[in-house]
C-alpha cells in the first residue's frame, strides 16, 4: 500500500487505511448509527480485527488492557449518543492512571450537530476534561492527518486517552487517502531528555543523604524503565517502594524491595517514606491515597521529582529537584552520573545502616493476616493463584478488598505483570480489561481477581471473551458484600452496613445465590467453578489452569468479614498507620 | 492572593476557548477577565486573562494549559513592564443641570461620549483598572444605568514580541 493515492475512496475507508496505517491491529467496539459506514470496510481489513463487545465501557477497559500489556495504543469504537457516553468512565479510567488509548466514536452528521439530532451527544465536550486531547472531524480529507495526530499524541509523552469523533457525513464523503509524513503539532512538545544539571543536582543530594527511598510510580512501567531502576537500586542499595500503579516495576522478591505505599501499604514502605531525608520520586504523582494527610507527609524529606509530566512536579509536595523527562533517560543518567561521581571525586552516598533498619521493619511487620476459624480467607486465595500461576501471568483486579490483596499477596517480579484502576478506582475494570490484556498476549495465562459487586457490573464480556476464544481466568472474591466500603462502615461507621450486603448466599445458610455465579459462566459458555474450602483450593485453581479454550470463572466463597491491613485512614498521618483494627506497630528505639 | 495576566498564544481552532475556560473550571481557578482577539498571525490567536491566585497555583495553572495541544506560549506580563488596557461603555443619567459635569469628568478622563440622549450619555473610555474604577467612582453620584466593560488585553512593552518565536513553529505561517 502506498502512503498517497488519487484514488477516490470514502471517509470510511480513509479511516480503515488510516488506522491500519497507525499498526492497529485490534479495534473493540460496537457498531451503531453513526459510525456504520465505518463498520463497512472494517469488515474487509485483513489487518485489523474488530471485537464484538457487549457493552461500549467493556470496549473502552479492554483498549486499556491492551495497551497496558503491550505498550502500544489500545482502540475502541462506539457510535454517536450513548455508545460515546458508555465509553466515558473508561476514557476517565485512562486519564487517571495515562493509559494510551484512542477512543474513536461516531457523530450525528454535520448538519445535524447542535440540533439536539437522534443519538446526539456533544462527547468532546463531556469528555474534554478527561481526555489529553479530542478531535471533531467534519471533513473527509481531515481523517488521515487526525487518525496519526491522535496515535501519537496518546502514546507519547506522558500517555492517555485521545477522542477522535467523526460526523457521519465525513465518513459517506468522498476523499483521497494521504497518510502524512510529519505531523503540524506546534503546541505539543513533550521533554523527554532530562537537563543534565538537574541530574547532576540529583546525583549531589543522593550522595549526600543518608535515609534516601526510591518512589517509584507507574511512569517507570509506563517508560519501561525497570531495567535502569534495577540498575539504580543495585548500585546504591537505596531500599525501593513500588505504588499501586508500580507494581512490578522493581521485583517483590528484591531484598531491597519495602512493598507498597499509601493507604494499605505496608509498614515498611510507609514508615521508610515517613521517617527518609530524601524521596528520590520516579513517575509517582503523590497521590492522596499515597500521601495521607499531606503536611506529615515524609516530614523530614527533600524532594528529587522526575516526572515527564511537568504539572505533575511541585502540585502536590514542593520538589527541591525539578526533573523534567522520560523516565528510563532520567534514571540512566543518574546512574551514570552517580558512577561518574563515586569514580572521579570519590563522592557516594553510604546508607547501610538505615537499609538495615528497613530490612529489620519489613521483617518485623511482613504484610499478613489471620485465617478465619471456619471458611477461607480471600487472602489465601490470592496467594494460591500467584503461586500456581506464577509471575508469567499477568493479573488484573477490580477495585476494592480484592484489589489490595491482589496488590499485596499476589507476587510481582515483572512490570505490566499488573493491571489495574489506580485512579479513577473504577469497579467492573477487572473482566473487560483482563480480557484486553489476553487479546495482547495470545497464549498466555490472564487472571482477573475480581470482586462479586464489581464483577456483576461487567462481566457481560464474559460473552464477548467466549465467542472470541480469548480464555481468561477470572477469579471471582465472593464474599456477598460490597467489603471495602463495608469496612469503612466496621471501622467507621459502628458496623452499620448500610447497602453494602449483596444478600446472596449458599442454602446452607439460608440464603439463595443470586446470582450464581457457576451457572451464570455456564450461561455464558464459560467453565464455572466453585471453591470454599481451604482443602480444594489448590485443585480447583490447577484445574482453571488446565482449560485453555475457553474462559473460567470461578466462585471462591470467602469469609465476609476479612478486612485489609495494613491501613492509614483517610485523611490521617502516615504515622498512624495500623496494622490490624486498633493496632499501631511498636517502634523499638533502634528500628528508627 | 494577587492578580497575574496571562497572555497565551493558541491555534485559532474550535473549540480552543472551551478548553481553556474547561481547564480553570476543572482545576478550580477563577478567571477574573478573558479577552480573545486574533493576533498578526492568523493562525494564532491570543487570549489574555487574568487569574487572581497565589504564586504556587499559579505555577500549575500555567503548567496545566501548556499542557494543552492548541495552547502554544504562555508569558505572564508585569504590569510595570507591560501597557494594560480595558474599553468600559458607560451609559450615565444626565440632566441639563448635571450634563455639564459629567462632560467635565469625561474630559478630565480623557474619555469621550459617543451616544447622547436627552436624559443620558454613553461615554467610552479605556484605560487600566485603576483609571477605570477611579472614574466610575465621579460618575456614580450621577447615576450609571448600564456599563458594557471588556476583559484585559495586555502586551509587553518594548520591541520584543512574544509571536516571533512561536510563529516559526506553526506551520504555513511566516514571520514577516
Amino acid at each position: 500500500m502506498t502512503d498517497q493515492t488519487s484514488e477516490q475512496l470514502t471517509g470510511a475507508q480513509s479511516l480503515v487505511q488510516a488506522l491500519e496505517h497507525a499498526g492497529v491491529d485490534t479495534i473493540f467496539g460496537i457498531p451503531g448509527g453513526a459510525i456504520l459506514p465505518a463498520y463497512d470496510p472494517l469488515f474487509d481489513s485483513e489487518k485489523i480485527r474488530h471485537i464484538l463487545v457487549r457493552h461500549e465501557q467493556g470496549a473502552g477497559h479492554a483498549a486499556q488492557g491492551y495497551a497496558m500489556v503491550t505498550g502500544r495504543v489500545g482502540v475502541c469504537m462506539a457510535t454517536s449518543g450513548p455508545g460515546a457516553t458508555n465509553l466515558v468512565t473508561a476514557i476517565a479510567d485512562a486519564y487517571m492512571d495515562s493509559v494510551p488509548i484512542v477512543a474513536i466514536t461516531g457523530q450525528v452528521a454535520t448538519h445535524l450537530i447542535g440540533t439536539d439530532g437522534f443519538q446526539e451527544a456533544d462527547i468532546r465536550g463531556i469528555t474534554m476534561p478527561i481526555t489529553k486531547h479530542s478531535f471533531l472531524v467534519t471533513s473527509a480529507d481531515e481523517i488521515p492527518r487526525v487518525i496519526a495526530e491522535a496515535f501519537h499524541i496518546a502514546g507519547t509523552g506522558r500517555p492517555g486517552p485521545v477522542l477522535v469523533d467523526i460526523a457521519k457525513d465525513a465518513l459517506q464523503a468522498m476523499t483521497t487517502f494521504r497518510w502524512p509524513t510529519e505531523l503540524a503539532l506546534p503546541g505539543y512538545r513533550p521533554t523527554t531528555r532530562p537537563h543534565g544539571k538537574q541530574v547532576r543536582e540529583a546525583a549531589r543530594l543522593i550522595a549526600a543523604a543518608e535515609r534516601p527511598v526510591l518512589y517509584v510510580g507507574g511512569g517507570v512501567i509506563k517508560a519501561d524503565a525497570s531495567a535502569e531502576l534495577a540498575m539504580l537500586a543495585e548500585l546504591t542499595q537505596i531500599p525501593v517502594v513500588t505504588t499501586l500503579m508500580a507494581r512490578g516495576a522493581f521485583p517483590d522478591s528484591h531484598e531491597l524491595h519495602l512493598g507498597m505505599p499509601g493507604m494499605h501499604g505496608t509498614v515498611a514502605a510507609v514508615a521508610a517514606l515517613q521517617k527518609s531525608d530524601l524521596l528520590i520520586s520516579l513517575g509517582a504523582r503523590f497521590d492522596d491515597r499515597v500521601t495521607g494527610h499531606l503536611p506529615s507527609f515524609a516530614p523530614l524529606a527533600k524532594v528529587i521529582h522526575a516526572d515527564i509530566d511537568p504539572a505533575e512536579i511541585s502540585k502536590n509536595r514542593t520538589a527541591d529537584v525539578p526533573i523534567v523527562g522520560d523516565c528510563r533517560e532520567v534514571i540512566a543518567d543518574l546512574v551514570v552520573m552517580l558512577r561518574k561521581q563515586a569514580d572521579d571525586d570519590d563522592v557516594r552516598g553510604d546508607y547501610s545502616a538505615w537499609k538495615a533498619q528497613m530490612l529489620a521493619v519489613k521483617a518485623k511487620y511482613p504484610v499478613g493476616y489471620d485465617k478465619p476459624a471456619t471458611g477461607l480467607a480471600p487472602q489465601t486465595v490470592v496467594e494460591r493463584i500467584s503461586a500456581i500461576a506464577g509471575p508469567e501471568a499477568t493479573y488484573v483486579a477490580g477495585v476494592g478488598q480484592h484489589q489490595m490483596w491482589a496488590a499485596h499477596y499476589v507476587d510481582y517480579e515483572r512490570p505490566r505483570q499488573w493491571l489495574n484502576s489506580g485512579g479513577a478506582g473504577t469497579m467492573g475494570y477487572a473482566v473487560p480489561a483482563a480480557m484486553g490484556a489476553q487479546v495482547g498476549l495470545p497464549g498466555s495465562v490472564v487472571w482477573a481477581i475480581d470482586g462479586d459487586g464489581c464483577f456483576q457490573m461487567t462481566n457481560q464480556e464474559l460473552a464477548t471473551c467466549a465467542l472470541e476464544g480469548i480464555p481468561v481466568k477470572v477469579a471471582v472474591i465472593y464474599n456477598s458484600s460490597l467489603g471495602m466500603v463495608r469496612q469503612w462502615q466496621t471501622l467507621l461507621y459502628e458496623g452499620r452496613y448500610s447497602n453494602t450486603d449483596l444478600n446472596t448466599g449458599p442454602e446452607s445458610i439460608g440464603a439463595r445465590r443470586i446470582p450464581d455465579f457457576v451457572k451464570l459462566a455456564d450461561a455464558y459458555g464459560c467453565v464455572g467453578l466453585r471453591c470454599d474450602s481451604e482443602a480444594d483450593l489448590d485443585a480447583t485453581i490447577e484445574k482453571a489452569m488446565a482449560i485453555t479454550d475457553r474462559p473460567v470463572v470461578i466462585d471462591f466463597v470467602v469469609e465476609r468479614d476479612a478486612m485489609v491491613w495494613p491501613m492509614v485512614h483517610g485523611g490521617a498521618s502516615n504515622d498512624d498507620i495500623q496494622i490490624a483494627r486498633d493496632l499501631a506497630p511498636v517502634w523499638d528505639e533502634e528500628d528508627i | 492572593m494577587t492578580a497575574h495576566t496571562l497572555s497565551v498564544l493558541v491555534e485559532n481552532t474550535p473549540g480552543v476557548l472551551a478548553r481553556v475556560s474547561s481547564l480553570f473550571m476543572r482545576r478550580g481557578f477563577n478567571i477574573d477577565s478573558l479577552a480573545v482577539g486574533p493576533t498578526e498571525i492568523p493562525e494564532i490567536s491570543r487570549m489574555t486573562i487574568v487569574v487572581n491566585v497565589d504564586e504556587l497555583p499559579l505555577e500549575q495553572v500555567t503548567k496545566q494549559l501548556n499542557k494543552l495541544i492548541n495552547v502554544l506560549k504562555i508569558v505572564e506580563l508585569d504590569s510595570s513592564s507591560a501597557v494594560e488596557r480595558e474599553l468600559m461603555l458607560i451609559k450615565v443619567k444626565t440632566d441639563p443641570q448635571t450634563r455639564g459635569q459629567v462632560l467635565e469628568t469625561v474630559n478630565l478622563f480623557r474619555a469621550k461620549v459617543v451616544d447622547v440622549a436627552t436624559d443620558a450619555v454613553t461615554i467610552e473610555a479605556t484605560g487600566d483598572a485603576g483609571k477605570l474604577s477611579a472614574m466610575l467612582n465621579v460618575l456614580e453620584p450621577f447615576g450609571i444605568r448600564e456599563i458594557a466593560q471588556s476583559g484585559r488585553v495586555a502586551i509587553g512593552r518594548g520591541s520584543r514580541s512574544i509571536t516571533d518565536r512561536t510563529l516559526r513553529a506553526v506551520p504555513g505561517t511566516q514571520a514577516s
